[in-house]
């Protein structure tokens, strides 16, 4: 048997200019959980679409089982023996048919298996499968009207049935409760005895601590920390994850005046703590945490997308339960959503029409838009902020990353607000387009509450007055930005003291 | 220079051609170069472009209306009904298929927006219903003053003049006699539709829905609101158009109105392509019209035969739609 089940050395891949993975070395051993680690945007999921045949690599090799490994495809990769299972449960297995057929499904996709399906012999083979991986679930039942956890262990199980060197789980317990986790991990346990290979991709500290014999970080289309030794070393991978290369932060920090929004009793989830916050007058609060940790759910209660399960909001001193989108903007709390290209761009509007679009009534007489007024305002804010681009009606797609970004967040900046949350405002923004976004919000940061989400701990210190940890749900600790001890921030993020110990296993 | 030719021949291929297309005509017909054929062009277009425009605020929200042509049929038959069996005026005629229109496009909205029934979907069955529901109240047959309702009865409603009007009035213009009210109609809803949706907030609002709805949800776009609203935009405009042809016709004909669906959704597709919009506009939408409506009378006027129609409406829309949605993405894809 060769030494590695799968080894990569000095791979590379860009889209255009962007260069995504910059020289990536890595290798998984039979028989073990390779856990990977990696901030949005560090290159994870490229790197998994690379091994798993979606892209081609730009350089580097690649080599499984000790042969050269280069799969043209998806289906060649799984043929060669790298099975993934997507974070979205539904890739791996087909809703409408019942469960027997799906542990199935490749054997009857396989040339020369019949023109007629033998049911009988279908049922004891796919009995046989299920036993073998622990799945005990009625055969004849339907794959959608499944729980989530058993749908994904029917996807595992499809995926088991070729015999896979490599077994790679993206995300694979972002829609999961802790006990059909625990069901899962059990499955994880028996593969990893049967010898397979596998790469666990995920931000939750609970998972990894349950199932890591080896954990990866990367941070910028780099490997930038690997921990091996037992017993591994957790807050050693957040900080290689996160980074802190530490920046100048050349503003006087904000202590608190009068308070703008609070948030009483607030709960998340029925599991989680309840949130007591609030942020003042010309503040700027981080709220930091790994994906999952509850903070874009923190954004949404605010913003009236969720409902808390109990609790209330106060803004200036005022009862605040909104009910909608426009309830909450009507009462003067804007947010900038993360994933951009998902959430917030008009992909057929221009520059102009997409910074303007909360405010129209702004630029209109009666119900008619003022054109020359809204290009006005456009070019004033794109001058603010540094938009780069040859004037405000060129379309939106010709913008890099950063200059649509500051084209997103300048839409709520246009109008004087209570409250401001701003969900990952640097994702996908180069340095120099941050620093001019940060500025920004800093340099306009009086007459409201500044809320930004985010996961990275030096943006966080660049931005903002205060850093407010989450995880879990809840708030795991609190900061002044004032000469912030980075070791207790860190494991206040790895959720290790409070987290663990209110969680009781 | 090869980039700046296609970005020219992608905004201004589709008018340059129109324009080719009348020059043409123009030449080698005798005829066709006069205020009479004009006249008569944008009459024949004036029908599907009415509810080419209505369809356009449905595509504009990313959505579609498969009920227009039902909807017309539907208010055909319905002031039919009303003014020749239960004798009301023409007045009322008007509005009660004026509220049908209104009432189908927010029962449309509804499945689409609170039921989650795909946009598609629920307009074919709306169109399946209306298509069975229409016949209901006369037994499947035609309406027209002095037929039997049973029992001896004879209907004795008319279409009042007034109502025959609306589809038959000649305006003078130039030419005595020269301007008919359904294109007056058309042209009034044309400007509307285009000042609705390209100069007032709404349509602004609505663009933004079809271009990216979670976005246009999260700054706080009544998304909901907004699609019901072009579904019932798209249903008033359908039942004006049945309106103007019951008033040309002048009777409840069951079989007129078949091809009102696949012509204004043609229309409104091939106004994709004009000016390089690569998106629903209502100036696209009314130049989509009027350029199948040149080419047909053309062709008549060089003696094509009647049969030839369909085909070349189909050859239109087929290249309308590749000159869209090719051109305009190498043009994405050369710009970057």
């Amino acid at each position: 048997m060769p030494a590695h089940a799968l080894e990569v050395r000095g791979l590379l891949k860009s889209f255009g200019r962007n260069s995504v993975l910059k020289g990536i070395d890595l290798t998984l051993d039979y028989g073990s959980v390779t856990v990977l680690m990696g901030a949005n945007g560090a290159g994870k999921s490229t790197l998994v679409k690379v091994v798993c045949g979606h892209h081609s690599a730009d350089g580097g090799e690649l080599h499984l089982a000790g042969k050269p490994f280069s799969p043209l495809n998806a289906a060649d990769a799984i043929a060669k023996g790298v099975v993934t299972v997507h974070q979205s449960i539904d890739d791996g297995v087909i809703p409408d048919l019942d469960v027997a057929n799906n542990l199935m499904l490749d054997r009857l996709a396989e040339p020369g298996s019949g023109f007629f399906v033998r049911e009988g012999k279908l049922r004891r083979e796919a009995q046989r499968v299920a036993d073998s991986m622990g799945i005990e679930v009625d055969l004849k039942a339907r794959v959608a009207d499944l729980a989530v956890a058993d749908r994904q262990m029917i996807a595992i199980a499809r995926a088991m049935a070729r015999k896979p060197e490599v077994l790679i789980l993206d995300e694979p317990t972002s829609s999961l409760s802790a006990t059909e986790a625990n069901r899962l991990f059990a499955l994880i346990d028996r593969l990893r005895d049967a010898g397979v290979a596998i790469l666990y991709i995920s931000h939750r500290m609970s998972d990894i601590r349950r199932i890591a014999d080896r954990i990866l970080c990367m941070r910028d289309g780099l490997i930038s920390g690997a921990f091996e030794d037992k017993p591994l070393d957790y807050e050693a991978a957040v900080t290689a994850m996160l980074g802190h290369s530490m920046l100048e932060v050349d503003f006087t920090v904000q202590r608190a005046s009068v308070a703008v929004i609070e948030l009483q009793d607030l709960q998340l989830t029925v599991e989680a703590q309840a949130i007591n916050l609030a942020a003042h007058d010309g503040e700027v609060v981080a709220v930091i945490g790994l994906l999952g940790s509850g903070k874009s759910r923190l954004a949404e209660v605010i913003y009236g997308i969720n409902n808390a399960v109990s609790g209330q909001m106060r803004i200036d001193g005022k009862q605040y339960k909104p009910v909608s989108v426009q309830h909450a903007v009507q009462q003067g709390v804007f947010m900038s959503p993360k994933d951009r290209a998902t959430n917030a761009v008009i992909p057929d509007f221009d520059i102009a029409n997409n910074m303007t679009l909360p405010f129209l009534s702004a630029f209109s007489n009666g119900s008619f838009l003022n054109g020359k007024r809204l290009r006005r305002r456009a070019r004033d804010m794109n001058q603010q902020l540094g938009v780069v681009c040859q004037s405000e009606t060129d379309a939106i797609g010709t913008l890099s990353g950063g200059n649509q970004q500051k084209v997103m967040i300048a839409r709520w900046l246009m109008e004087p607000c209570r409250v401001l949350l701003l969900d990952e405002p640097f994702q996908g923004v180069d340095i120099g387009a941050r620093r001019d976004i940060g500025k920004h919000i800093r340099a306009s940061a009086n007459g409201r509450a500044t809320l930004v989400f985010m996961s990275e701990i030096d943006e966080a210190i660049e931005i903002a007055d205060r850093i407010v940890v989450m995880a879990e749900g809840s708030i795991n600790g609190e900061y002044l930005n004032e000469n912030i001890e980075l070791g207790s921030l860190i494991s206040d993020i790895s959720g290790s003291e409070t987290a663990l110990s209110g969680q009781a296993q | 220079m090869n980039d700046r030719l296609l970005d020219f021949s992608i905004k201004y291929g589709f008018l340059i051609l129109l324009f080719g297309l009348i020059i043409f005509f123009s030449l080698t017909t005798n005829g066709f170069a006069s205020a009479r054929s004009a006249a008569f062009v944008l009459q024949s277009v004036a029908l599907t472009g009415i509810l080419a425009l209505g369809v356009t605020c449905t595509l504009v929200v990313d959505g579609f209306d498969l009920s227009i042509g039902a909807v017309a049929t539907s208010a055909l038959m319905l002031s039919a009904y009303s003014m020749v069996i239960l004798e009301h005026s023409a007045l009322v005629a008007v509005l009660l298929c004026l509220s049908m229109g209104a009432l189908v496009g927010l029962i449309n909205g509804l499945l689409i927006v609170r039921f989650r029934v795909p946009d598609l979907l629920a307009t074919l069955g709306m169109m399946f219903l209306l298509i069975g529901l229409q016949r209901i109240p006369t037994q499947g047959n035609s309406i027209a003053t002095g037929m039997s309702l049973g029992n001896g009865v004879v209907a004795e409603g008319t279409f009042s003049k007034a109502f025959l009007w609306i589809g038959r009035h000649r305006f003078d213009l130039v030419i005595e006699r020269l301007l008919p009210m359904p294109v007056v109609i058309f042209l009034l809803i044309a400007v509307f539709i285009w000042l609705f949706l390209g100069f007032t907030r709404h349509g602004r609002m609505m663009y933004a829905i079809g271009s990216n709805e979670r976005a246009a949800g999260l700054v706080g776009v009544q998304v909901n609101n907004y699609k019901i609203a072009a579904y019932m935009i798209s249903g008033v405009t359908a039942s004006i158009g049945g309106i103007l042809l019951a008033a040309r016709l002048g009777r409840g004909d069951i079989a007129s109105g078949n091809n009102l669906l696949l012509d204004s959704v043609a229309a409104a597709l091939i106004g994709f392509a004009v000016l390089g919009a690569a998106r629903p506009n209502a100036f696209g939408t009314a130049i989509g019209a009027l350029f199948v409506g040149i080419l047909l009378q053309g062709m008549t006027m060089m003696n094509a035969p009647y049969y030839t129609q369909d085909f070349v409406k189909g050859a239109v829309l087929v290249s309308a739609l590749v000159f869209t949605f090719y051109l305009s993405s190498r043009r994405t894809g050369a710009g970057r």
